[in-house]
């Protein structure tokens, strides 16, 4: 009914009431997408017997957008998944995909998203193209369009010459790459990635993320979740993190990295003598913002918390004019451990898999 | 942030879409297309369903059947004819484990998972599965009955042979509804194997189908009596070589309709909520 009304508003002309209902309702059919939110969550709830997988979510997704759903393992980022890809229902709570219900509308809501990650996969027994081409089939393409689009999505995803191998002979990045391109046959308006590229190395990481950013550049709408700061910070523009259940925090993902204190420098000079000086010349030197360094005897470097690449850009510049050989300069993105420190005064309660180490999120910015 | 205080945006509730009878039949198709390649591209797959038949026929008629067939009174070659029909009906439920264990398998693996994603019917999954077993059970019948005749099996009814073949076919798909259930409940594909191995050895050899149960103790007659192998035995053999069949024939029938009575909706139920 509040369609109608909504119709009756829109319409203050002198069109009646009875066709104003009739035409608001036809045109809101035909286009079931809601506004410009592709994903809308709220107070969604899963428990499985003690357990509160999700206990209470609220999320939205922009059109057109990327959201990283960042957590430990067990914080509820599969579970969510799995309701909005209709594999679970809700205890309670309501999940509208594309303006469709995940409840009661399943079956027109899997016709518009696509789902990969670390359960919904590719059949390993059968060829690259085979696989392609059966999910066409499944998703009512001709035989000929079926064809094609396996065709086209195996050049797209360079997996060409692969195509006839079953999926069981190839690399772990091929194997994540098929299953990008599984996820795209039906040209989803939503896109869910469940741990795009856990247990990938850092090469073949960076290869996954350049098609997923290729996939974002055509407009599709991309829910992710990850447990790399790293990769949400590649990827997403908005983040919501979540732990337990709940979403402890959300927002663009530049106001996040604020909040959690954005990056580490990490500076190491030659001489390690130099190492107390250096911190104590960074800290008297006052660039605007700059909070108080630290020093890693350990490791011998300085650390150096920054929050804008032209903090970056006078650090390095200032370490340069004093004239100290440095031998390596990296910057770190906060760890999800430091991430959840910072936000709920708490460390992530992984239960198995700890947070990545350091070294995944490390980028060498000169030397 | 803004999220938790604004309220949802009233959605299109059109009631959801339907699948068209012509779309389910594309669906299967294309799975079943997927069951053939899984053989095509593991051919040791097929073992079971050209083994089998071969090495339990010599194993029964050339250790078993001289003394079996003794007793019977027919020597080896009346062996032969008693056990080839029961053997049609033991090799159906053996490989109709293969359902069980492809369910737990593509459970395990996330292509389910990835099924449950798209706009199918869930049938659809089910109907390619049994349509592939059902043809690899006829595959293997079609081996055993060639080297029954080899081993000096009598073809006297081709029509009785045929609807020995259904008949089994029939209580085969009952059957799987049961493996259907293991493979969406259990863990994993072996222990959907083990479990299946559990159930069926007493079934199998509780019962009519190497040997007649009259000299059997009492209390074992009286659950090979009631056993639906050994009625589904009897028919077929009744069928195949003659003798009584209709009371035998109803029983199976009548057990099949029970077992897919209750199992059918325990399996749809435990597929559809299977988490």
């Amino acid at each position: 009914m509040s369609v109608a009304r909504d119709a009756c508003r829109r319409d203050v002309g002198a069109l009646s009431v009875a066709a104003a209902i009739v035409w608001g309702m036809k045109r809101i059919d035909d286009i079931p997408r809601a506004a410009d939110s592709a994903v809308t969550v709220r107070g969604l709830v899963k428990h499985y017997g003690e357990t509160k997988a999700l206990d209470g979510v609220d999320l939205d997704v922009r059109e057109g957008t990327v959201m990283g759903v960042l957590g430990p393992n067990g914080a509820g980022k599969t579970t969510l998944v799995r309701i909005l890809s209709t594999l679970i229902t809700p205890d309670s709570g309501q999940a509208h995909v594309a303006g469709y219900d995940v409840v009661r509308q399943p079956r027109q809501l899997r016709r518009v998203i696509g789902l990969t990650g670390q359960y919904a996969s590719v059949d390993e027994k059968l060829p690259g193209w085979e696989n392609l081409y059966m999910i066409g089939r499944l998703l009512d393409l001709s035989r000929r369009d079926a064809r094609a689009r396996a065709d086209e999505l195996l050049e797209r995803f360079s997996l060409t010459e692969a195509g006839k191998r079953p999926a069981s002979t190839y690399s772990g990045g091929m194997r994540r790459r098929l299953d990008l391109a599984a996820s795209m046959i039906g040209h989803p308006a939503v896109l869910f990635l469940d741990e795009p590229t856990t247990g990938l190395d850092p090469r073949t990481r960076n290869e996954v993320w350049d098609e997923v950013k290729r996939m974002v550049g055509d407009g599709v709408t991309v829910l992710l979740t990850t447990q790399y700061m790293e990769e949400a910070e590649q990827l997403a523009s908005e983040l919501t993190v979540v732990d337990r259940g709940k979403v402890i925090a959300n927002g663009g993902i530049e106001e996040l990295k604020a909040k959690v204190g954005g990056r580490t420098l990490r500076v190491r000079p030659a001489d390690p003598l130099q190492l107390r000086p250096l911190a104590a010349y960074l800290d008297e030197l006052g660039i605007t913002g700059l909070a108080n360094t630290t020093v890693d005897t350990e490791r011998g470097a300085v650390l150096v918390p920054i929050l804008s690449d032209e903090q970056l850009t006078a650090v390095v510049g200032a370490v340069t004019a004093r004239g100290i050989t440095v031998s390596a300069v990296t910057t770190e993105l906060p760890s999800l451990d430091e991430v959840f420190l910072s936000l709920t005064g708490h460390r992530a309660s992984a239960p198995q898999d700890p947070a990545p180490a350091t070294d995944d999120a490390r980028e060498e910015v000169a030397a | 942030m803004s999220a938790a205080t604004t309220t949802p945006p009233a959605p299109a509730l059109t009631p959801d879409a339907r699948i068209s009878l012509r779309a389910h039949v594309r669906h299967t198709g294309a799975l079943v297309r997927r069951n053939l390649l899984w053989i095509r591209q593991d051919p040791e797959s097929m073992f079971d369903a050209l083994l089998m038949p071969i090495v339990f026929t010599l194993l029964f008629v050339y250790v078993f059947g001289g003394s079996i067939g003794q007793a019977l009174g027919g020597g080896q070659d009346g062996y032969v004819q008693y056990v080839i029909p029961g053997m049609i009906a033991m090799m159906s439920m053996t490989l109709s484990q293969g359902v069980g264990t492809g369910f737990s398998q593509d459970f395990n693996s996330g292509v389910m998972d990835r099924f449950r994603s798209l706009p199918i019917g869930r049938g659809s999954v089910l109907f390619a599965k049994i349509a592939v077993e059902m043809a690899r059970m006829l595959f293997a019948t079609t081996v055993l009955m060639i080297v029954a005749v080899l081993v000096g099996f009598d073809i006297d009814h081709w029509a009785g042979l045929f609807a020995a073949v259904g008949l089994s076919a029939v209580f085969a798909s009952s059957i799987m509804w049961v493996f259907l259930t293991l493979g969406v409940v259990l863990k994993n594909a072996q222990s959907v194997q083990a479990m299946g191995f559990m159930v069926l050895f007493p079934l199998q050899f509780g019962s009519s189908i190497f040997a007649p149960t009259q000299s059997m103790p009492g209390w074992l007659q009286s659950f090979t009596d009631y056993n639906p192998l050994s009625t589904l035995a009897d028919a077929a053999r009744g069928l195949m070589v003659g003798g009584p069949v209709a009371h035998d024939l109803w029983i199976t029938l009548g057990w099949a309709v029970a077992i897919t009575a209750v199992m059918a909706p325990v399996a749809i139920h435990k597929f559809r909520t299977k988490t």
